[in-house]
């Protein structure tokens, strides 16, 4: 990306007035682009991001992260758009983590292995391709968001926060208390699928922003400061989402003015932030919970 | 390298054309050091659910390394150093930590963010950037072959070592505390150990893939044999047959030699399920149950 990117910020150098930084920031379409496809997948990933806190589902939320590193660079070798790619390659580690990992226990190892098996594979595949760039597979491109991308982005998040809007009840109802749950009727198993697929659709649109490696960041960052700060699952929610768009926008933004990924800037945030969380009831000597009770 | 020789099915030339080559013997080397380092300490990773803590160790791996490119320190000893500090800090808090991955998961993704910035800041992305990510066995120095060996042998020698404490505290860790056994030292100790194993397999087949070696042999070998000590020995074994046979692979074949290994190791995994699944009623009714919750 640093070419294009330097030749882009040769012009306008960051000023401090607010306005022209801003009309700067918007006066190229990759940038719209990217900030109408970042804001779409982080809003996406601050919803399930605080299911994937609530269910301990870390290992598997960095493995499907890290599975789109075959999906993206399979779709190159096969000259297809990427999204695509990574859609299809984290269906199937959605599916093979959900068929092998139906247990609680040992479902670590599953992961494990298919972690990294899928970036052995797109190794393979980048191989193939001979690409010499898998840098911006790996951590993220904000200039190659095209309009169509932009659309499917803003679709698939739609539909993941209409899923989860559909499955609430009965989704944090499991997550919360397994056996109650389903000594009322809920299907675990089949809600276990289900947020798998929709944590791996969530993966795939954030991933082309910011790549392979750091997509992470923004599916638990985000989530685990809000589950440290309030403790009922709707706020919380809320304020996932409004953290996960707000680093997506300053990751963006920084990363147009400086030439680095906005992975960087948006994982950094993310850390703090969740420090920060971490530590205020530590200070104040109030202490919550993480996970919230069931009244 | 696949200009000079072709695969013929005669297996002494094969053999012969193999181990030929200087940096091939030096992979080879390479190979089964971390084979075996990885083979035991993955055991006891498997038998105490620390795949992601493991995981997340190698991720920290990727920074040390990479942050040491930066400073003009050798890559291997920065990898060492940041590990081990990280595995110290998880050792600590293994307890803690245990359910709330949420918080090993910050630290892998914020050790990911640095090592990204750390190879932007040091070259902008360079060939180094794969050798640490994906590993480059082929290009390894003498020195990090000393280096990977001495590490290799106190790590096994530590694991000879605290062997028979750590069964017990994995196995039954109440009990074994109630028997004085000292579990937090244990597990900082053997968390140390980790950190060694995730940096050779790290020299190996790279940060991102390093799980591999680690977890993939000795959950097999976990579902395919109950004893503790077989168990060990059929998962350094299938360690070591994975890495030879996917170093041989890749010297006859254009493409890279961690994918051969990642997955052969998959591979291996899936026909452990397969075997274990085939043979599981039996299995099931014959086994003690703490050793049929303990099969992953």
């Amino acid at each position: 990306m640093g070419v294009i990117a330097d030749s882009v910020n040769t012009g306008v150098p960051f000023s401090w007035n607010p306005i022209d930084d801003l009309n700067q920031l918007f006066a190229y379409e990759f940038m719209r682009n990217a900030y109408a496809a970042g804001t779409a997948a982080a809003i996406a990933a601050g919803v399930v991001g605080y299911f994937v806190v609530l269910r301990s589902l870390s290992f598997a939320a960095h493995t499907l992260s890290q599975i789109g590193f075959a999906g993206a660079t399979g779709a190159l070798a096969a000259g297809v758009d990427p999204l695509y790619g990574l859609l299809m390659m984290n269906g199937l580690g959605a599916t093979a983590i959900g068929l092998l990992g139906r247990r609680q226990r040992g479902r670590d190892v599953v992961v494990g292995v298919v972690l990294s098996a899928s970036l052995g594979l797109g190794l393979l595949f980048l191989a193939l391709y001979r690409a010499q760039e898998a840098v911006p597979v790996l951590v993220g491109d904000v200039l190659g968001i095209s309009a169509h991308e932009v659309f499917i982005t803003e679709l698939l998040a739609a539909v993941i926060v209409v899923a989860v809007a559909l499955v609430y009840r009965p989704l944090l109802f499991a997550s919360l208390d397994e056996e109650i749950a389903e000594a009322r009727g809920v299907n675990l198993g089949l809600m276990s699928f289900i947020v798998m697929f929709i944590l791996a659709v969530t993966a795939s649109v954030a991933t082309p922003i910011v790549g392979v490696l750091l997509t992470f960041s923004l599916l638990v960052g985000p989530a685990a400061a809000a589950a440290t700060l309030v403790s009922t699952p709707s706020r919380a929610i809320a304020i996932s989402v409004a953290l996960a768009v707000l680093y997506m926008w300053i990751g963006l933004a920084v990363s147009y003015w400086v030439d680095f990924p906005p992975s960087v800037f948006v994982t950094a945030l993310a850390f703090a932030v969740y420090v920060a969380a971490r530590l205020i009831p530590e200070v104040t000597g109030r202490r919550r919970s993480l996970s919230p009770s069931l009244a | 390298m696949t200009e000079a020789s072709n695969f013929s099915w005669n297996p002494v030339v094969d053999w012969q054309e193999l181990t030929g080559h200087a940096f091939m013997r030096d992979a080879l080397i390479a190979g089964t050091i971390a084979a075996v380092v990885c083979g035991v300490v993955g055991y006891f990773v498997v038998l105490r659910g620390l795949s992601f803590a493991a995981d997340a160790l190698t991720h920290v791996g990727f920074a040390g390394a990479s942050g040491a490119a930066l400073a003009g320190v050798s890559p291997i000893a920065g990898l060492l150093l940041l590990t081990g500090a990280a595995a110290g800090g998880i050792g600590a808090l293994e307890r803690y930590l245990r359910g709330r991955d949420v918080v090993v998961g910050m630290i892998l993704v914020q050790a990911l963010g640095l090592g990204v910035l750390f190879l932007r800041l040091s070259s902008g992305y360079s060939n180094q950037t794969y050798a640490l990510l994906f590993g480059d066995i082929l290009a390894l120095s003498t020195h990090d072959l000393v280096v990977l060996g001495v590490a290799g042998a106190v790590a096994v020698s530590a694991m000879v070592a605290i062997f028979r404490p750590l069964l017990f505290a994995s196995l039954d860790g109440e009990v074994a505390e109630s028997r004085g056994v000292p579990l937090r030292g244990l597990a900082i100790a053997f968390l140390l150990v980790v950190a060694v194993a995730v940096a050779a397999a790290t020299q190996v087949i790279g940060a991102l893939l390093a799980i591999a070696l680690i977890v993939a042999p000795a959950a097999s070998a976990q579902r395919l044999c109950s004893r503790s000590g077989l168990a060990i020995l059929l998962s350094v074994a299938l360690a070591l047959l994975i890495t030879w046979v996917g170093i041989a692979i890749a010297f006859w074949q254009p493409y890279p030699v961690s994918f051969f290994i990642t997955s052969l190791a998959a591979l291996t995994y899936g026909a452990s399920r397969a075997v274990f699944w085939l043979r599981s009623p039996r299995m099931v009714a014959s086994r003690p149950r703490l050793r049929r919750q303990e099969a992953i």
